[in-house]
């Protein structure tokens, strides 16, 4: 009986260190991100002010602001957008509403799973050589969204696919039986009730773009531009390469680190909102849907 | 003295009430069947001595259940301890992906016995008592999932028996089971009446005929009838009780 | 139909892109396209390897008797050098006798190495010109020494940057499973719902950070923390690149593993607890060793990310393509490589199929890890039923 009492005091002291340890070590990991977070704030923070984001880098990127990588990232994220949103889409449409289960299926899902684990790195590679030099759109603002867009694809996919699944499958059955076709089921009642979920997930993929930069770096990226871009044939400067070569090639880092805070921390900034507005748009639009 | 009582228990999920006032008490060495239609709160019900619903956000209890005297949702009850005095046995056998042996040995090793040929002894013991010995002594070292459903369910009955309960609480023990399992089951249950206090809830009036002293009726949440097998099986007191065991609903 | 197929398409044509120019490196010479080298007729040696010709330049290796030859040592030559032999009006104005002047040179100095241009190259050479071998795949896989832009001759091995990319991603691992792993069951099993829905998110976020901000991080934060800790010369260590990689793998292994322990049958564990076992008994003894594949999935897939990560690692790890032998040593990996060199490659050179072989042996890495996890998914849910 005392031996009883003994084992169970144990059992209960185990289980408190044990908890207590993992309760630690996740916090700690929060910490993390917060210490990444409130960092680059605090020094960013400072930096950051109208003209930085209106202005041109002077003085060899020690001065001035960061307006032509901001505007760079921005077409290249519009133009990654405007290719991979609606190849993504209508692939996950096409998956979920019309092929039968079965080994093509299988296939596709696998290939889509290989690219999305294909690093970032390996899509320059290739965004390079196709883009850039066999179809000789050379550096460019076409060669990079082209590139951005294929890693962003399979993202698309799979948050519009998720989306598409969520749909309850009496609103299809109910819309073949009064009649509809196929096609009008799927654009008049299934979209229309997955389009939250779609948006979010292109939100997702807009946060994720604008952060990359090894897919950029052979295919667009600029090192300094004096003038913005004025086609998708011309070069830019991106938000996440300018933090790149500031940070640790510029002429003069040490005294580039101020710009470089400002950087990270627009780059921050951009996937903060990203991130917010996801998932604000899944409570609102959960709850939207719940109500009905 | 009563085993298992319970007095004025109500039990809550979130807001909606799934037990009324309930008032049992259960002797020693006898087998109590639960019946009623589903969704009436048996295992609600059953799940409250082994303290299982406490794993479920949101629940309130007030009332008593004691076991043995005690106030089992009293203050300085140690669960774990509870539940190693209170064994229970799933309507779907749920064996551990652990060996045959390891299975039964679980128990014992989680509450602290290390001694290897005690554990041998008590495995060996247990897996008799479900008289499944000659069913599984050769292959002790294969994973549990290997056993057909019955077996698999005797080998879960083993487990509970292992570290030696005064009570044992199944839950649709049978449901899952053939004809010939399931008679094995019961069988085993009316030995095990000797050492052991049951509760078991079923589907199957047959079966709570066969195996139990005493059967509770239990209807929306509320406890309609509880008496003696035979008597409430022939002479039911309450109108709903006979409707329910003549099949009129449910 | 086609925007269906475009994954899979994409993947084809990665496929077909990666590896014509990657295996197309395989056709080349070492030695700089245009040069040749030469050696006096009478010496007895008619190969060298990649590997010697760059020792001999090194002066590593000054005998001829070390690659097969006369105990003589080595006289170097390089065009440079063309003055200490003969002068200007020898030469010519435009350098129309150098191509003479070369012949006569390896003619008479019978223990000399020459390495020059092709166009310089007389009708009537009075040498043997070496014969060098196309890069092989085991000077490229087992070659102790990348040093594309060598010369004579380039070095190609890849070895350093393979070991340099699995030491930083082994040291992630070990720094990221146990916190991963620790905050996976601790947000399945052990948080109450509120925590869970607060921490969900700021997972995601950590996800979400782009990887430049997490190699700027660690290059402001990291990198000069660990130069003070251990008093080094350098804080961009391999040490620096496991520890952000570690972070950045964090949410990969949390999601995948989290999402494991939750598909645990609740049957499983109530069985648990209704033998006496405490909760935490529960965790190790039945959940996590039921959820083994998913944990195990999400620490390979974890893996994967870290050694497919290019610009946190290029930022922080000092590129010093060297085979690793501490945790503190500058380290190169072969994302970082070909991140850093490909802006000075000329298109279809030899350093440019290189790097694309590099970016196939990456592409084949993770493809391999994808099938991995797919295959003991599948394992998984083949086990459930
Ligand atoms: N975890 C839960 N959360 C909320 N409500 C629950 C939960 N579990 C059970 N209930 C509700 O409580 C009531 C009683 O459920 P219980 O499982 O006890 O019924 P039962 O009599 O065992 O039914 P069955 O014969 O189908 O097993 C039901 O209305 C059920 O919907
Ligand atoms: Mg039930």
């Amino acid at each position: 009986m005392i031996n009883e009492i003994k084992i169970t005091k144990r059992k209960k002291r185990n289980q408190a260190i044990a908890f207590w340890i993992f309760r630690l070590l996740s916090y700690s990991i929060v910490a993390i991100l917060f210490i990444i977070l409130s960092f680059i704030v605090y020094k960013g923070a400072s930096v950051i002010n109208w003209g930085f984001i209106t202005k041109m880098p002077e003085e060899g990127m020690t001065k001035g602001g960061i307006y032509p990588a901001i505007i760079g990232t921005l077409c290249l994220v519009a133009g990654s957008m405007v290719f991979a949103f609606p190849v993504g889409v209508l692939a996950a449409i096409y998956m979920n509403e019309y092929v039968k289960d079965g080994i093509i299926k299988k296939i596709i899902k696998q290939m889509t799973n290989n690219l999305a684990g294909i690093p970032s790195i390996v899509f320059g590679l290739f965004g390079m050589s196709l883009f850039v030099n066999k179809l000789h759109f050379g550096d460019s603002i076409l060669a990079g969204s082209l590139t951005l867009g294929l890693l962003a694809l399979p993202v698309v996919i799979r948050t519009t696919e998720e989306a598409l699944k969520a749909v309850d499958n009496t609103f299809r059955q109910a819309s073949l039986g009064l009649g509809a076709s196929k096609w009008q089921t799927t654009s008049k009642v299934v979209l229309p009730i997955a389009f939250p979920n779609i948006i979010t997930g292109l939100i997702l993929s807009i946060g994720r773009v604008s952060g990359e930069t090894a897919p950029i770096l052979f295919t667009v990226a600029a090192y300094f531009l004096p003038k913005l871009p004025t086609s998708i044939f011309d070069q830019a400067m991106a938000l996440p390469y300018h933090l790149y070569v500031i940070s640790t090639s510029g002429t003069n880092i040490e005294e580039s680190r101020p710009i470089a805070y400002g950087t990270a921390l627009v780059l921050i900034i951009i996937v903060l909102i990203a991130n917010l507005l996801a998932n604000g748009l899944r409570k609102y639009f959960g709850k939207k849907v719940k109500m009905n | 003295m009563y085993k298992i009582e319970s007095k004025n228990v109500d039990f809550y999920y979130g807001p909606s009430q799934a037990l009324k006032n309930i008032n049992i008490a259960i002797r020693s060495n006898t087998v109590t069947a639960l019946i009623g239609p589903s969704g009436c709160g048996k295992s609600t019900y059953l799940r409250l001595f082994n303290r299982m619903n406490d794993l479920i956000d949101d629940i309130k209890i007030s009332g008593q259940v004691m076991i043995d005297g005690e106030d089992i949702y009293g203050k300085g009850i140690n669960v774990d301890s509870l539940r190693k005095n209170v064994g229970m046995v799933f309507q779907k056998p749920n064996p551990f992906p652990k060996t045959i042996f390891e299975n039964v040995a679980y128990g014992l090793r989680v509450n602290g016995i290390k001694d290897k040929k005690f554990i041998e002894e008590r495995v060996e013991t247990s897996i008799k008592q479900v008289v499944l010995w000659d069913e599984v002594k050769d292959k002790l070292k294969k994973s549990a999932f290997e056993l057909s459903g019955g077996q698999q369910q005797r080998l879960c009955i083993a487990r509970a028996l292992a570290i030696q309960p005064s009570v044992i609480l199944m839950d649709e023990p049978t449901s899952a089971l053939d004809p010939i399992s399931t008679a094995k089951v019961e069988e085993l249950i009316y030995e095990l009446k000797a050492k052991y206090t049951i509760v078991i809830v079923t589907h199957n009036m047959q079966q709570a005929g066969r195996v139990s002293d005493r059967t509770a009726f239990f209807y929306l949440g509320e406890l309609v009838e509880y008496d003696e097998t035979k008597k409430l099986f022939t002479n039911p007191k309450q109108e709903r009780t006979q409707n329910y065991i003549t099949g009129r609903f449910g | 139909m086609l925007s269906s197929s475009i994954t899979s398409l994409t993947v084809v044509l990665i496929v077909v892109f990666l590896f014509k120019e990657g295996i197309g490196l395989f056709n080349q010479k070492p030695v700089e396209p245009g040069y040749v080298i030469a050696i006096n007729k009478n010496n007895k040696v008619k190969e060298l390897s990649s590997v010697q010709l760059k020792n001999i330049y090194d002066q590593k290796i000054t005998h001829w008797s070390e690659v097969g030859g006369t105990h003589d040592s080595i006289v170097l030559f390089q065009l440079e050098d063309i003055s200490n032999y003969y002068s200007d009006e020898q030469i010519g104005d435009n350098m129309q006798n150098l191509g003479s002047c070369m012949s006569r040179l390896v003619d008479s100095l019978p223990n000399i190495i020459a390495f020059f241009p092709d166009k310089y190259l007389d009708k009537k050479f009075q040498g043997t010109l070496l014969e060098v071998d196309k890069v092989t795949l085991h000077d490229f896989f087992a070659g102790k020494e990348w040093i594309p832009t060598a010369k004579p001759s380039a070095q190609l091995g890849v070895l350093p940057l393979i070991l340099g990319t699995l030491w930083v991603s082994l040291g992630a691992i070990l720094l990221a499973l146990p916190l991963g792993l620790a905050a996976a069951v601790y947000m399945s099993e052990i948080a109450n719902e509120r925590v869970r829905r607060i921490m969900k998110p700021l997972i995601e976020l950590l996800a979400g950070i782009p990887s430049v901000v997490y190699g700027f991080f660690g290059l402001v934060i990291i990198v000069p923390l660990i130069q003070k800790t251990f008093d080094l010369p350098v804080g961009e260590t391999g040490l620096a690149g496991s520890i952000v990689l570690g972070i950045m793998a964090l949410p990969t292994i949390i999601t995948i593993s989290e999402d494991a322990m939750r598909n645990t049958p609740r049957a499983m564990k109530e069985a648990s607890l209704a033998l006496g076992a405490s909760r935490w008994q529960t965790i190790y003894k039945v959940i996590i060793p039921y959820s083994i594949s998913g944990i195990s999935a999400g620490a390979i897939l974890g893996i994967g990310r870290a050694i497919g990560e290019t610009m946190a690692v290029l930022m922080v790890t000092g590129n010093a393509a060297v085979i690793p032998h501490s945790i503190l040593a500058p380290v190169r990996t072969i994302p970082a490589t070909i991140a850093a060199e490909l802006g000075e490659t000329s298109n279809g050179g030899l350093h440019y199929k290189a790097l694309f072989a590099l970016g196939c042996i990456l592409f084949l890495i993770t493809l391999f890890i994808n099938l991995t996890v797919e295959f003991i998914s599948n394992r998984q849910k083949h086990n459930k039923h």
